[in-house]
C-alpha cells in the first residue's frame, strides 16, 4: 500500500504543475500585471511610476513564462510563472499582493470554515443516509414517492434561497439566532447553528436521493433476499447488510470531500459573515490578488488529490477484497 | 415533548442567556454599554496613513490619526479649522531668489509658498509597544531577537506599551514616508510636483534602499528632505513650488498625519512582517480612538485612546443646527462613545435586517429596501415610512460632492473634437438623455441632474435659474426643464445627421458606449440608455466589458462614449475642473481627464483659477469655464447622487459631513434606550419550533405502525 500511495503522490506532481499552469494562464489572460497594480493602487492619481514600482516590488515586472533576454535555464526560471510557482511546492505561499502573509491567513481562517463545514458534513451524511434508508425501507409506497418528490423539490431550489429564507425565518421572524457574524470559542455556536442547519437541509435533496438509489440497487441483490429468507428483520437487513455493502459508492462521494472541508463555502460564508477560507478566496478574486488565488487553487488541488488517495485507502477498509498495489 | 424541545434548544439557550436577545450578534456583556455599532463591506487594504486613500480605510484611520487640520463638523460651506495645529497656517510667498512677496502677489510671480505649521504641545500618542521604554529610557522593543517574537501573534501580545509627546518631527517623518520606496503612496506623484525636493528625495531613498541588505531598515532620519524641515519641537515648515492654496485641504487628510519614527523602526525589525505586524495593520496615532482589535475578516474595534489630549464639541454651526439639537452638547468634551465596533457585512440583506433589529445604529438604503424605508410625497419631499417612524428611525439626505456622468472621448473622430458639428452632436445627445427620468427610475429619486462639472456645496456652483445649463435645459415654472427632443433632433440635423443618418452617405450613425455593467439591475439601465438614443434616431451599441478592459480602453483612448464618476478629494472647484484640464488628459499623460478634453481658453482660465482664493474674481473665471465646458459638452453631465441615511433614535449629533473623516468623536449614543428597544424588537418566537417537533413526532407514529405491519406481513410470491 505504501508503494501505491507513494506512486499516487508522484502522479500528483504533474497534476499540480498543470493546475498551476492553467490557473496562471487563465488569470493573466484576464488580468495583466498593470491591471493588478491599478486595482491595488486605487483609481485616483495612479502614475506609471507607481505602477512600475508596484510591479517591481512584487516581481510582476518580469516576463510571464519565457524570458528571452536571459541566458540558459534562466530563460524559464527568471519569469513570473517560475518564481511564483516553485515556492508553492514547499507550501511557502509567500505574501499576498497587498502584503499579508498568506500562510498565516490560511491558518487563521481555516477554523471558522471547519466550524461549519465539519458539522454540516457529518450531520448531513447522517441525515441523508437515514432519510435515504427510510425511503428504501418504504420503497414503492406513497411514503417513498412523497420522499422522492420532496428530494427533487429540495434539490431544485437554489442554495441561495435556503440561506436567505433561513435568515428571514429563523433570525428575522423568530429571532432565534443572529442573522450573520462570527465569534471565537463557545460563542461561535450561536453563529454557526443557522448556517449549519441550512447547509444540512440544503443538502438533503440531492444527498438522500443519491443514497436511496444506491440502497435500492443493493436491496435487489441476492444476499439481501437470502438475509430476508433467513428471517432477519428489515431494519437488520438494511443497516446490517445493505448499508455495509453500499459503503463503497458512499465513500467515493464522501471521503473525497473531507480534505476540501478546509476550503469552506464561498457563498455561505459571504452571507453569514463567516471569516473562513471560502470568503478569503472570493475576496481575493474580487481584489485580483493573484498571490492568494494561486495559493488557494493550489491548496484546493492538493486537498482534492489527498481526498482521492484517502478514498482509495478507505475502500480497503470497507471491502477486504480490495488491495492497493 | 417539552423536555425534548428544551434539550434541543439547550445550547441555543445557553448561548443566548443573559441580558441580550438570542439573535444579538454581540456579547451579552456589551449590552447597554456606550458602544457604537457599524459595519464595513470590504476589508481595508491599507491603514498606513501614507497609503490609505479609500473611504473604507479612512473611516478607521480618520479616528486614529490627527493631521494638522480638520473640517468644522457643523459649518457649511466646509470650513477648515485646526486639529493638531495650533492655528491655521498662512502661506508666505517667495520669489525665485527667496525674497518674500506680498500675499496678493500674482501667482506667476510666486516661485515658492512656505507653510509654517505650529502644533499643539502636550499631545501624546496612544499606548503602543513601539514607544515602550525600559528604566534606562531605551526603547524596549528596539532590538528584538528571533526568539522574542515566538509568542507574539498580534500587537496586544507585547506586554509593555509606552507613549511620548507628539513632535513636529513626526509630521516631517510622515511627509518623507510619502517617497519611501517600499510604500506606494497614491499622492506621491502629485505631491512631488509641489513639495520642493520630494521627487529627488524618492530617488535618493531608492538608491539607499538598494544599498541595504534584503530586509534592511531604511532610516529616513538620515536623509533630509529639502522642502520639509523641523523648525523646533512644535514647528515644521513645508516649502511648495509656486502657489498651491489647496495644500491646506491636503493637510486635513491622514497623508499628513504624524508617524513617530520609532514605529517604523519597531515594525521594520526582522520577523515582524511575517506575522503581519506592520504599520499598515496596526496604526499608532494621537486621535480620540485607537484600534484595539483588527480582524478585518470579522470585525474592527476602535476604543477610546486613554492619552487623548481632549477636544470639545463645536459651539457654533449653521442657523438650523440648534433647533435640530446639534448644539445640545456644545462645549462638552469629546469623544462621547467609548468604543466603536465595525462588523464585516458583505451582503446587503443581513445588514439591512440587523439595522431593523437595532444591531446597527445607522444604515444607508439599498434599492431593494428603499420602498420599505422611504416615502416620497407628491411634491417630491421624502420622509421615512410609517414602519420606520414607529421604530423612531430618522432620515437625513444630502447631495454628495460627486458626479456620475457619461464622457465623450474627445479624440474620437465622430463624437470628439471642438468643431461646431461635434459640439452640436454632443449637445443633442445630452438633451436626449432625460436625467430626471433616470434618477426617478434607477436611483429612487436620490440625485439631482447635473448642470455642469460642479456639484452643489462647491464654490462656484449656482442655484436656481442662474445655475442651469442653457444648452440642455430651460428654466420654466421655477425649475430646470430639459429642452424638447425636437430641439435635439434639430441640433443633430445641423451636425450633419438628420434623422440619425449621415447627410452625405445616408448611413445610420452608430455610436458605441463602453461600460462595466455586470450587475443584475444593469440590463434595465442599458435598455433605458439605448431608448434615450433612439429618441433622436441614434443607434447605440453597448460594449459591456470587465473593469480591466474598460480601464485599458480609456487609457488608450479607444472608447467613444463611457460611463465615469468622480468624488471630491476636497471642497474646491479646482478638484472638479481639473478633470477637464487639457494637460491632465488620460491619453498620453495618464491624467484624470478621461474625456481627453482640451480647450485652450478653458486651460488658460484653469491655470489662473486654480491658485486663486475664493472671491468674486474667481467666481467670474469659474462661470466662464463652466460656460465653455457646457457649450463644448465633453460630458453628458449626468447627476449628483443624493446620500440617504437612516439613523435610530438613540444615535445623536448626526450631521452628514462629506469631507470630514473623523466624525465618530461627535456621535452620542443613548445605550439604555437602544438596549430596551433591542429587547422589545427581538423577543424570541418559539411556538413554530414546538409545532415542528410536534409534527415530526406525529409523523413517527404512523411510520412505526407501518413498519410493524410490514414486519408481520407474510411473504408475497414475486
Amino acid at each position: 500500500m505504501i508503494n501505491y500511495i507513494l506512486r499516487r503522490l508522484l502522479y500528483a506532481i504533474p497534476i499540480l504543475i498543470g493546475v498551476n499552469l492553467l490557473t496562471f494562464t487563465l488569470f493573466f489572460v484576464v488580468n495583466t500585471p498593470d491591471n493588478m497594480a491599478r486595482i491595488h493602487l486605487g483609481v485616483k492619481h495612479v502614475t506609471p511610476d507607481a505602477i512600475a514600482k508596484w510591479k517591481h516590488e512584487r516581481g510582476y515586472d518580469k516576463p510571464l513564462m519565457w524570458n528571452g533576454a536571459a541566458e540558459g535555464a534562466q530563460k524559464a526560471a527568471d519569469t513570473i510563472f517560475f518564481e511564483k510557482s516553485v515556492r508553492m511546492f514547499a507550501f511557502d505561499f509567500g505574501r499576498s499582493d497587498e502584503g499579508r502573509n498568506i500562510s498565516y491567513d490560511i491558518r487563521t481562517r481555516m477554523w471558522p470554515s471547519l466550524a461549519i463545514a465539519l458539522p454540516v458534513f457529518a450531520i448531513g451524511l447522517l441525515v441523508n443516509i437515514t432519510f435515504a434508508m427510510l425511503m428504501a425501507f418504504f420503497r414503492a409506497t406513497y411514503i417513498d414517492f412523497a420522499g422522492v418528490v420532496l428530494c427533487v423539490a429540495m434539490m431544485s431550489i437554489s442554495g441561495l434561497f435556503y440561506i436567505i429564507g433561513g435568515q428571514y425565518l429563523i433570525s428575522k421572524l423568530l429571532h432565534l439566532t443572529p442573522i450573520s457574524g462570527f465569534d471565537g470559542g463557545l460563542n461561535a455556536f450561536k453563529f454557526v447553528v443557522l448556517p449549519m442547519a441550512i447547509g444540512v437541509i440544503g443538502g438533503i435533496g440531492a444527498g438522500s436521493r443519491w443514497y436511496r438509489t444506491i440502497f435500492l440497487e443493493e436491496a435487489t441483490r441476492d444476499y439481501v433476499r437470502t438475509a430476508r429468507a433467513k428471517g432477519l428483520s428489515e431494519l437488520a437487513v438494511l443497516f446490517g447488510h445493505v448499508l455495509k455493502n453500499a459503503m463503497i459508492p458512499i465513500l467515493t462521494g464522501a471521503v473525497v470531500v473531507i480534505p476540501l472541508l478546509f476550503m469552506g463555502s464561498l457563498i455561505s460564508e459571504s452571507f453569514f459573515g463567516i471569516p473562513g477560507l471560502g470568503s478569503y478566496t472570493i475576496d481575493a478574486i474580487n481584489a485580483q490578488d493573484f498571490a492568494i488565488v494561486r495559493a488557494m487553487v493550489f491548496l484546493g488541488s492538493v486537498l482534492y488529490i489527498v481526498g482521492l488517495i484517502l478514498t482509495d485507502i478507505s475502500y480497503t477498509l470497507v471491502d477486504p477484497r480490495i488491495r492497493l498495489e | 415533548m417539552k423536555s425534548l424541545l428544551s434539550f434541543a434548544l439547550l445550547p441555543l439557550i445557553l448561548a443566548g442567556c443573559g441580558a441580550s436577545p438570542w439573535n444579538s450578534p454581540y456579547p451579552a456583556a456589551d449590552e447597554g454599554r456606550n458602544i457604537a455599532y457599524s459595519s464595513f463591506t470590504e476589508r481595508p487594504k491599507h491603514l498606513d496613513p501614507a497609503q490609505s486613500y479609500s473611504s473604507n480605510e479612512i473611516a478607521f484611520i480618520g479616528q486614529i490619526y490627527e493631521p494638522p487640520l480638520q473640517y468644522h463638523y457643523l459649518k457649511r460651506p466646509y470650513t477648515l479649522i485646526p486639529l493638531a495645529a495650533a492655528e491655521l497656517p498662512k502661506a508666505v510667498f517667495l520669489d525665485a531668489q527667496g525674497n518674500p512677496l506680498p500675499a496678493d502677489s500674482p501667482p506667476e510671480k510666486i516661485a515658492f509658498s512656505v507653510y509654517e505649521i505650529h502644533i499643539k504641545p502636550h499631545v501624546r500618542y496612544q499606548p503602543h509597544p513601539a514607544l515602550a521604554r525600559d528604566a534606562g529610557g531605551n526603547l524596549l522593543y528596539r532590538h528584538l531577537q528571533a526568539g522574542d517574537l515566538a509568542k507574539i501573534h498580534k500587537l496586544a501580545d507585547f506586554p509593555q506599551t509606552g507613549t511620548r509627546e507628539l513632535e513636529a518631527a513626526d509630521y516631517v517623518h510622515e511627509i518623507k514616508r510619502l517617497a519611501h520606496p517600499r510604500l506606494n503612496s497614491p499622492i506621491f506623484g502629485m505631491m512631488s510636483e509641489y513639495i520642493v525636493g520630494l521627487k529627488e528625495y524618492a530617488q535618493t531613498l531608492a538608491k539607499a534602499q538598494q544599498a541595504l541588505p534584503p530586509g534592511g531598515y531604511l532610516d529616513l532620519e538620515r536623509y533630509p528632505l529639502a522642502g520639509v524641515e523641523t523648525v523646533d519641537r512644535y514647528t515644521y515648515r513645508v516649502k511648495l513650488k509656486g502657489k498651491y492654496p489647496q495644500f491646506l485641504y491636503w493637510l486635513a487628510m491622514p497623508f499628513f498625519a504624524p508617524v513617530p519614527p520609532e514605529a517604523d523602526r519597531f515594525y521594520g525589525q526582522p520577523g515582524m512582517a511575517e506575522k503581519n505586524l506592520t504599520l499598515d495593520w496596526y496604526p499608532i496615532g494621537t486621535g480620540p480612538y485607537l484600534l484595539s482589535e483588527n480582524d478585518p475578516n470579522r470585525r474592527m474595534v476602535l476604543e477610546r485612546n486613554p492619552n487623548f489630549h481632549g477636544e470639545t464639541y463645536p459651539t457654533e454651526g449653521e442657523p438650523n443646527d440648534a433647533a435640530a439639537g446639534l448644539l445640545t452638547d456644545a462645549g462638552k468634551p469629546l469623544p462621547f462613545v467609548d468604543k466603536a465596533v465595525f462588523s464585516l457585512e458583505k451582503e446587503s440583506i443581513p445588514y439591512w435586517n440587523k439595522f431593523l433589529q437595532g444591531y446597527y445604529d445607522a444604515s444607508g438604503i439599498s434599492s431593494d429596501s428603499f420602498d420599505q424605508a422611504v416615502r416620497v410625497a407628491a411634491q417630491g419631499e421624502t420622509d421615512v415610512t410609517e414602519m420606520m417612524k414607529a421604530k423612531g428611525i430618522r432620515l437625513q439626505t444630502t447631495v454628495t460632492a460627486s458626479s456620475d456622468y457619461y464622457g465623450f472621448n474627445m479624440l474620437d473622430p465622430v463624437v470628439g473634437g471642438l468643431s461646431e458639428r461635434a459640439k452640436k452632436l454632443r449637445q443633442a445627445i445630452s438633451i436626449a438623455l432625460d436625467y430626471d427620468e433616470f434618477i426617478s427610475i434607477f436611483a429612487n429619486g436620490r440625485g439631482i441632474p447635473a448642470q455642469g462639472p460642479l456639484p452643489p456645496s462647491i464654490f462656484g456652483f449656482h442655484e436656481g435659474a442662474a445655475g442651469i445649463n442653457p444648452y440642455v435645459y430651460d428654466w420654466a415654472g421655477g425649475r430646470a426643464k430639459q429642452k424638447p427632443v425636437e430641439y435635439a433632433r434639430k441640433l443633430l440635423a445641423e451636425a450633419g445627421f438628420p434623422e440619425g443618418r449621415d447627410a452625405q452617405t445616408g448611413k445610420p450613425l452608430l455610436l458605441y458606449l463602453d461600460i462595466t455593467a455586470n450587475g443584475p439591475d444593469d440590463k434595465a439601465r442599458l435598455d433605458w440608455i439605448r431608448k434615450q438614443f433612439q429618441k433622436i434616431d441614434l443607434q447605440l451599441v453597448v460594449r459591456n466589458t470587465d473593469y480591466n478592459r474598460f480601464q485599458d480602453k480609456i487609457r488608450r483612448g479607444n472608447a467613444q462614449i463611457f460611463h465615469w464618476g468622480w468624488n471630491a478629494d476636497y471642497p474646491d472647484p479646482e478638484n472638479f475642473l481639473f478633470l477637464l484640464y487639457g494637460p491632465n488628459a488620460r491619453v498620453g499623460k495618464e491624467g484624470e481627464n478621461s474625456a481627453n478634453y482640451e480647450n485652450t481658453e478653458f486651460d488658460r482660465l484653469f491655470e489662473r483659477m486654480k491658485n486663486m482664493d475664493n472671491g468674486p474674481e474667481r467666481q467670474q473665471i469659474i462661470d466662464r469655464m463652466v460656460e465653455i465646458a457646457r457649450r463644448d459638452a465633453p460630458w453628458i453631465w449626468g447627476f449628483h447622487p443624493k446620500q440617504y441615511a437612516l439613523y435610530h433614535a438613540w444615535y445623536r449629533n448626526i450631521k452628514p459631513n462629506l469631507m470630514a473623516n473623523n466624525g465618530l468623536k461627535y456621535v452620542r449614543i443613548d445605550a439604555e434606550l437602544r438596549a430596551r428597544k433591542r429587547r422589545e424588537w427581538n423577543q424570541p418566537v418559539l411556538w413554530p419550533l414546538g409545532l415542528l417537533f410536534l409534527a415530526l413526532g406525529a409523523a413517527v407514529v404512523p411510520a412505526v405502525m407501518v413498519y410493524r405491519r410490514k414486519e408481520r406481513m407474510a411473504a408475497r410470491p414475486s
